[in-house]
């Protein structure tokens, strides 16, 4: 039977699965065969009384309350989540800047709270009636003399050549921690050197370089597990020139 | 339904679940033949989807994915066990063609509540591939996403479906003409 070769086709047909050729040629026949016909208005039919019968049950409007509510609820929670993804860093972030000021700003009070104990000790000395305990301009007469009184050694440069003066030195005690404090001069200038075991904490952490300390300059720097404070009146250039022989000596 | 490469949040969830509620409900029942059951099916697909929507593939049909979530679902629950019987793909398209029917008859005495009755005793593969394509109006190729067959299998299914239901259909006729 001729119709034979369309039948297999008529549900795809119907389905609308069927290509745009293969739909031309099945709708050419269907025009000449009532057999095919009759066949495509029978599933036409089955196809509406399924779709009839089976649009069958309505849900409740409770149950679609609570799903849409259980929606917008995640939803929310889904934002919220969201929120926290951003805030969670934010705040952790913030909290980490909060320490990093506070710890930055922890170590400039006790720097400056170092400074200010240095220059007090600077000024404090030099207006003292006997500034120094010993009072020699010969580094060989004043290293010895802090044998003893401090639980370390260090040298002292040689001057000669140059525009510095030895004083003398005393013990002095820096973060209680004993202290060699030596006092040259610069032409009236006065300017002292502390020389002391690097341990102390806050001290360790100090920066080498140029630093100003209550109007006065001051250079510092660690050598050999000792630290160096040269602070005065004089200018900075001075200050580095004495800095450099101490340095070349130590 | 197919879903661009959108961002997807809750919010599109809602945008495109929700449409869905009527239909998924109405399949739900049509599977569970019973009211709570379906609604709990119901409650259960949305969740799932809801939690599982981050793994949602966009580009890729939203609604097939959650007929098929909602009917994994059935399939694991306990009626959804003890309905779901084994069938003979391969027979498909072995299965006569009726072409001499009186189906047009048939069918315009039927009513609907015959046809209702009779889909519910079809085998659940069956009624559920009706339904897809019919009420819901499912293309092959959704079907086939969503009942995760093959094409092939779907063209067969759907032509067995209906044939079985016609059969059903007839025998209901007959049975009821015999009785009056």
């Amino acid at each position: 039977m001729a119709c034979e070769q369309w039948r297999g086709d008529l549900d795809r047909y119907l389905d609308g699965e069927l290509a745009a050729a293969e739909t031309a040629a099945l709708a050419a026949h269907l025009r000449t065969c009532t057999a095919c016909a009759a066949e495509v208005l029978e599933r036409v039919q089955l196809k509406r009384s399924i779709q009839m019968a089976g649009a069958r049950y309505t849900a409740s409007a409770d149950l679609r309350n609570k799903i849409t509510q259980s929606i917008a609820a995640k939803s929310k929670s889904g934002m919220a989540r969201q929120w926290r993804l951003i805030l969670v860093p934010a705040l952790v972030l913030v909290i980490a800047a909060f320490f990093l000021i506070g710890y930055v700003g922890q170590q400039r009070a006790a720097r400056q709270r170092i400074y200010g104990e240095l220059a007090d000790l600077h000024v404090s000395t030099l207006a003292s009636s006997t500034p120094v305990d010993v009072v020699s301009s010969d580094r060989h007469t004043v290293k010895p003399w802090f044998q003893g009184r401090i639980p370390f050694t260090f040298n002292l440069p040689e001057l000669a050549g140059s525009d510095f003066v030895l004083i003398g030195g005393r013990v002095a005690y820096l973060e209680q921690i004993p202290s060699a404090h030596l006092i040259y001069q610069i032409r009236k200038h006065y300017v002292s050197v502390f020389i002391l075991p690097d341990r102390a904490p806050d001290i360790k952490d100090l920066p080498s370089g140029t630093a100003d300390a209550h109007s006065f300059h001051m250079e510092t720097w660690t050598q050999n597990g000792l630290r160096y404070f040269v602070i005065g009146d004089t200018g900075e250039g001075d200050l580095q020139k004495l800095s450099k022989l101490l340095r070349d000596a130590g | 339904m197919r879903v661009s490469e959108q961002r997807l949040t809750a919010a599109s969830f809602e945008d495109l679940a929700v449409p869905l509620f009527d239909q998924l409900y109405n399949f739900a029942h049509w599977l569970t033949q019973d009211k709570s059951e379906a609604e709990d099916l119901v409650q259960e697909t949305y969740a799932k989807a809801l939690r599982g929507f981050s793994s949602f593939q966009p580009g890729t049909n939203f609604r097939a994915w959650m007929y098929r979530i909602l009917r994994n679902s059935f399939l694991s629950s306990r009626t959804g066990l003890k309905t779901m019987v084994v069938l003979d793909e391969e027979g498909g398209d072995s299965l006569p063609t009726e072409t001499v029917t009186p189906e047009v008859l048939f069918l315009e005495q039927a009513n609907r509540e015959m046809v209702q009755q009779a889909l519910e005793e079809l085998p659940v593969q069956f009624r559920e591939i009706l339904l897809l394509c019919e009420v819901e109006g499912m293309s092959y190729q959704e079907i086939s996403e969503t009942l995760a067959i093959p094409i092939g299998t779907v063209m067969s299914r759907l032509h067995r479906a209906r044939q079985a239901l016609r059969t059903a259909l007839r025998a209901k006729i007959e049975g009821g003409r015999h009785g009056m």
